[in-house]
């Protein structure tokens, strides 16, 4: 059943307007996708570079030399270290956490699940997407200015961020245009958060009420609200900041400050404003990056257990809960700052609370999980891997939220091995499973289920070798963001590191196996039909890949939620959400009780 | 079915400049936040006469919301069975001329208050209070010349489009002016009572 839309177009044709300044939203997802799929390459490079001089600190890497003038004869300076690793944490989080799993998933699917035709605004699509682009250039042009690339992490702490040139190698030029790049990379995600906002709200099909809507959806849209009041607070930041740097005004700066013999010209600003203002974005940043994962993967999960997600409304109620709690947990990423220790405990509190309905979720998956005939593709595989990642990165979240043992902890690799589990890889994995998902019907081929498995088993078990072994270097005292580990107390901890980098080259060398699928699928795949997975919700009524406008020259009309699985359909044991079917009665029996049998 | 201010369609534009609204009024929060801040991070806040100019300006954005107001369109607006409204009476030009000119004036009286302080020897780096200054102003202006962007849009749809489209464009960009008008005075309350 489906209502004729107005205005039908078959798309533009010209090379131009249909693949580079394209104003559909599925080839604009796919472009964000594509740009990920570069600063992933491009951040994992640099982490490979990183490990490597952990594990060896004296060899050279070869050929490093001749490409990067900073690391002289292949050997890096510890400066040039912590330029790498403020290039690795800036290019993943903004330009692969953000940008693959909200701007591309939920560019490419949201408008068709909700039965759309389009994104509300597809000019300022294309504009958020090719500012993206933009900010990206300027970052990686970081690389090649003189001095190189800026150390002061993915944070950018002031005054160190600040003062320029007397901070360091990569303070001039480099660290500008880190600033230049983020505030311009905010203005492309606020108008790509208003985007999904004024989708979501205005755009949906007949019959989609907001109870309705898939969970993906329903993720896609908590995370634009968070992201539009977050990288709203993150731009003032950033031209503070800039003015700091370029202009000589003191809002960061405090006085008397001396940098390499040098007094500072700048007087009376206060660093811990930054920390404030750089928290309150970015708390609510790591929810950015993972909320999409859960809407994700219980999109998926119902579709390969067969049974409807448990407590759907708990699940929602609860993104709703960490969205709105993420706004108030932002100081305990400077339980070190000096804060009042007051202060830390009332930051202390909300951060413990936020754990309850991150646990409830966890909880309605396993539930859902309990019982189940799982079907075992790669995409539920990695749902899987998501759960277990987030779990294991959780937990030593609730060692962290503690003032006290924050204090021994904060500096040292257990918090690099808590925010990689947790954001990072949780996050990758919700990803991966959006790709193997969703790639049929993104280009109409399916992906290799062989060479998929093959990928996520080397990947799953890569990522716990590569960052469990942090947590015991964290709390052996292992400090973060030194290069080397070869002259003191620590020494003890080189064996540990060399394990994780010989399981980080090998992680990383079994992403080939994803890209080679990716590529060779595109063209050789198995023609997908257009649900392959038996799935509910719209983008599966429609064709693989769908036409232009989505529903050829129709609007759905939705009858059920999103959530009817493991009933008696006229299809089999799902009900599509456009099918004029009644709703049924009562679950059958399968879905009822556990298969123990 | 008649009514003095016509309400136009809900639109995707106008849900767009509320969660535009939403965003800058974030980012203004940021902005306030960080003036508290630093005002009582340390003693070398300077306080200084804002320029006369400034109340002239106030009026002059009060007044463009006004004659803004005045470019709405006035006659009735007929809804069919489908529930879609046509309205038969567009914004009205040349009132949509005058606050746009209101709004030029506006920027150009925030210029006028810039140079006054240059002339006096305060200037963006002279100190945090008249940073903070400059910065609000020249943010609020930024957004500004968005919203007078918005109004030429808004005239381009009344000349070369139908009625319906040009309503729900006077829509959205009188709302965002509106709101323009009244972060200013927001900002106006808040330089004056700081700085």
């Amino acid at each position: 059943m489906s209502s004729p839309v107005s205005s039908h177009s078959a798309g533009p044709q010209g090379f131009w307007r249909k693949y580079v300044f394209s104003l559909d939203h599925k080839v604009i997802g796919r472009q964000y996708l594509d740009l990920s799929l570069v600063a992933l390459t491009t951040g994992m490079i640099l982490s490979w570079l990183m490990r490597m001089h952990l594990g060896w600190p004296t060899k050279a890497i070869p050929g490093l030399g001749a490409i990067a003038p900073e690391a002289a004869g292949g050997i890096i300076t510890p400066e040039y270290y912590l330029s790498l690793m403020t290039m690795h944490g800036t290019i993943m989080v903004f330009f692969v956490l953000t940008t693959a799993p909200f701007a591309g998933f939920g560019n490419f699917i949201l408008p068709i699940q909700i039965g759309a035709e389009d994104m509300a605004f597809p000019r300022f699509n294309m504009m958020s997407f090719w500012v993206t682009f933009v900010a990206f250039v300027i970052l990686v042009a970081a690389f090649f200015v003189p001095e190189g690339p800026p150390l002061s992490g993915w944070t950018a702490y002031a005054p160190l961020s600040a003062v320029g040139k007397d901070a360091g190698p990569g303070q001039g030029w480099g660290q500008t245009l880190w600033v230049i790049s983020i505030g311009t990379f905010c203005i492309a995600q606020l108008l790509g958060s208003l985007n999904f906002i004024a989708t979501t709200l205005d755009l949906r099909t007949k019959g989609m009420s907001l109870a309705r809507m898939p969970f993906s959806t329903w993720a896609w849209f908590i995370t634009s609200v968070i992201g539009l009041i977050a990288f709203s607070v993150l731009l003032p930041a950033c031209v503070l900041l800039l003015l700091d740097r370029v202009a000589g005004t003191s809002f960061f700066i405090p006085a008397g400050l001396v940098i390499s013999d040098r007094l500072q010209p700048h007087a009376g600003g206060s660093p811990l404003l930054w920390q404030h203002l750089f928290w309150f974005f970015g708390h609510p940043e790591v929810y950015i990056a993972i909320l999409p994962g859960f809407g994700i993967v219980s999109h998926i999960l119902p579709a390969v257990t067969r049974k409807p997600l448990l407590g759907p409304r708990v699940f929602i109620a609860c993104m709703i809960a960490i969205a709105f709690l993420s706004y108030t947990v932002w100081g305990h990423h400077m339980f070190m700052s000096g804060m009042n220790p007051f202060s830390a405990t009332v930051f202390s509190v909300p951060t413990l609370i936020i754990t309850i309905p991150a646990a409830i979720t966890t909880l309605l998956w396993i539930g859902t999980l309990y019982g189940a005939k799982l079907r075992f593709n790669t995409a539920a595989l990695f749902c899987l891997a998501f759960i277990s990642v987030f779990v294991s990165g959780g937990i030593s979240g609730f060692f962290l939220a503690q003032p006290a043992i924050d204090s021994y902890l904060h500096g040292t690799y257990f918090v690099v091995g808590h925010f990689h589990f947790v954001m990072g890889v949780a996050a990758m994995f919700g990803i991966l499973a959006g790709t193997y998902f969703w790639f049929p019907k993104m280009f109409g081929r399916m992906m290799n289920e062989r060479l998929g498995k093959i990928h996520f088993f080397l990947t799953f078990i890569g990522v716990y070798c590569i960052f469990m072994p942090m947590h015991y270097l964290g709390l052996g005292g292992n400090v973060r963001r030194y290069s080397a580990f070869t002259v003191d107390y620590m020494k003890g901890s080189v064996p540990l590191h060399r394990f994780i980098t010989v399981a980080a080259l090998f992680t990383g060398a079994a992403q080939l196996i994803f890209f080679y699928n990716l590529i060779r699928s595109r063209f050789r795949g198995q023609i997908a039909t257009d649900n392959p997975w038996e799935a509910t919700s719209l983008e599966w009524t429609t064709s693989s890949p769908p036409p232009h406008d989505n529903f050829g020259g129709h609007h759905p009309v939705v009858y059920h939620g999103p959530n009817e699985y493991g009933v008696a359909g006229r299809n089999g044991d799902y009900i599509m959400q456009n099918s004029p079917e009644p709703d049924p009665a009562t679950p059958t029996a399968a879905a009822r009780t556990p298969a123990t049998a | 079915m008649t009514s003095m201010s016509m309400k136009p369609q809900v639109s995707p534009a106008q849900t767009g400049v509320w969660v535009g609204i939403a965003a800058i009024t974030m980012s203004f929060a940021a902005y306030s936040s960080a003036l508290i801040v630093r005002q009582g991070a340390n003693p070398d806040w300077q306080h200084f006469t804002l320029p006369r100019i400034l109340f002239f300006n106030t009026l002059v954005v009060v007044a463009s919301s006004a004659t803004l107001y005045a470019a709405r369109p006035r006659s009735a607006a007929t809804v069919d069975r489908s529930g879609t409204v046509t309205a038969v009476d567009a914004p009205h030009r040349n009132w949509l001329y005058v606050t746009i000119l209101l709004g030029f004036l506006f920027l150009f009286g925030q210029i006028l208050a810039w140079r006054n302080l240059v002339d006096q020897g305060i200037t963006l780096a002279s100190g945090p209070s008249s940073s903070f200054f400059y910065l609000l102003t020249a943010m609020h202006g930024l957004h500004l010349l968005g919203g007078l962007t918005g109004l030429f849009y808004v005239v381009y749809r009344v000349r070369r489009s139908t009625t319906e489209r040009a309503v729900r464009a006077y829509g959205a960009a009188s709302l965002y002016w509106h709101f323009m008008t009244v972060l200013w005075i927001y900002l106006f309350a808040l330089l004056a009572t700081r700085i």
